[in-house]
């Protein structure tokens, strides 16, 4: 019979068992609720061996695509090593490039590639600073086309670590960042589907990495990127993406202030509000959303009406903290 | 042994169309709009998919505990008798537009109304 290994413990199936009544007969706990594959309160990951498509249902491409699975579904066949979605995050060291500082809140860190270090475009690290304070920053680069870590960090007033980065960090500087996470990044499948990726802020990063993913693995579709700010300096990497755009006639960029203005090529509002109206019925489409929570939250309902699948709406979870421990960039 | 009801309503890929429809009409309700500021939209999907597994007569391990403690806050901050009632509208509306017939409805309506007093905690 196969074999579960769970936190270095390992345990054979009984008959037809599920992953998760293997391991609760076996006294872990681990979290349930429905046993029916409808909560997902049972979500694991295969970090060893291949979950069977059955105990995949209803789960995002991202995280089937991640290896992950629902233990009340999963009749294993073969063994499988398991863990909890990112509960055992690996920390690598990685030294400073360089930060640029592109305007007064934004600065550009690049890092350089530890050994072994597997990322997807738009996932995220968290960075250790001084003091132990960890937060969470967007990767902006593209694996396979970039050979460094590009990090934008906003700086927040009065933030522990953003205000560390933006104003002391210093090429060359040793620092500990956590392995790639998150569920926000391009899978090529359906590359002729159309694709709305909406930033506010350094929520640019990821979706920056995610539109130069999609393209370098062929994607079709048409891609929208609307990138929305409050003030002129938060429309940063205007040159980048309208290079990007006229390099690729399928890719449409649209910088957007809510505050008025007179800058030319830069529309006038909110990006979510501008993106929904001017797209209009969402059904069949893939949407990526970072930045403030509350766009977030509020687009990925108004999306989800619009006719856009639940399934193909992305967005990371930190993003929805009520009192973010974490910065979004 | 005849099919269940589960059965005979095609299973979960019927659970997976209706979720879609249903979670669509309740979200577009401005009356019950404020029971889902700052939820998240996924986990909430999920958990209406529990529901209408239960509602068509599908494996699920929920009990009339497990729905009151769900619903405790939300009936603190107002949820009452008529949001139930418009819950179970949209439950009637999304069958229909499904083209499930009558004396199957009937029979989820069934199971959808007997949790009322649970979710209110009465």
């Amino acid at each position: 019979m196969p074999q579960i290994t769970y936190e270095g413990r390992s345990y054979v199936t009984e008959g037809d068992e599920t992953v998760l009544d293997c391991l609760l007969r076996h006294g872990e706990s681990v979290s349930y609720g429905c046993r029916a594959g409808a909560c997902q309160s049972c979500l694991m990951q295969a970090v060893d061996g291949a979950p069977p498509s059955d105990s995949q249902k209803g789960l995002k491409d991202t995280q089937k695509f991640d290896r992950q699975f629902l233990a009340c579904l999963c009749h294993p066949t073969t063994d499988l090593e398991v863990a909890i979605p990112g509960a055992a995050a690996k920390t690598y060291t990685s030294p400073v490039i360089d930060v640029e500082r592109l305007n007064a809140e934004i600065a550009r860190v690049r890092l350089g590639l530890p050994a072994g270090f597997k990322y997807r475009a738009g996932q995220f690290i968290n960075i250790v600073a001084p003091g132990g304070v960890s937060r969470s920053y967007s990767l902006a680069s593209v694996p396979d086309e970039d050979d460094y870590l590009e990090l934008h960090v906003r700086r927040i007033p009065s933030g522990l670590v953003s205000g560390w980065i933006y104003d002391e960090l210093k090429t060359n500087t040793e620092l500990t960042i956590s392995e790639a996470m998150g569920q926000c990044f391009y899978v090529p499948a359906r590359n002729d589907q159309p694709l709305l990726l909406i930033g506010t802020g350094s929520g640019l990063a990821p979706l920056y990495g995610i539109a130069r993913d999609a393209l370098r693995q062929g994607h079709t579709g048409a891609i929208h990127l609307y990138h929305g700010s409050s003030n002129q300096d938060g429309i940063y990497y205007f040159e980048e993406m309208s290079a990007l755009a006229e390099k690729h006639p399928h890719f449409n960029y649209t910088p957007t202030l809510s505050r008025p203005h007179e800058l030319p090529k830069v529309a006038s509002g909110r990006a979510h509000e501008i993106a929904l109206q001017s797209l209009g019925a969402l059904r069949g489409w893939r949407i990526y959303l970072c930045g403030h929570p509350e766009m977030v939250h509020g687009t990925k309902k108004q999306a989800f009406l619009a006719g856009a699948a639940m399934q193909d709406i992305y967005a990371d979870p930190f993003t929805f903290v009520q009192h973010p421990p974490k910065a979004v960039g | 042994m005849s099919e269940s009801l589960y059965e005979q309503l095609g299973g979960e890929a019927a659970v997976d169309a209706a979720v879609d429809i249903f979670y669509r009409k309740i979200l577009g309700d401005t009356t019950l709009a404020p029971f889902f500021e700052g939820v998240d939209l996924d986990k909430q999907a999920a958990k209406q998919k529990a529901f209408l597994t239960m509602a068509f007569g599908g494996p699920n391990n929920y009990s009339g505990k497990d729905l009151t403690s769900a619903h405790a806050a939300l009936v603190a901050r107002g949820l009452n008798d008529s949001h139930v009632t418009a819950v179970l509208n949209h439950l009637m509306k999304t069958l229909q537009e499904l083209k499930v017939p009558g004396y199957l409805v009937v029979e989820i309506m069934k199971i959808a109304e007997s949790t009322r007093n649970a979710v209110l905690g009465r």
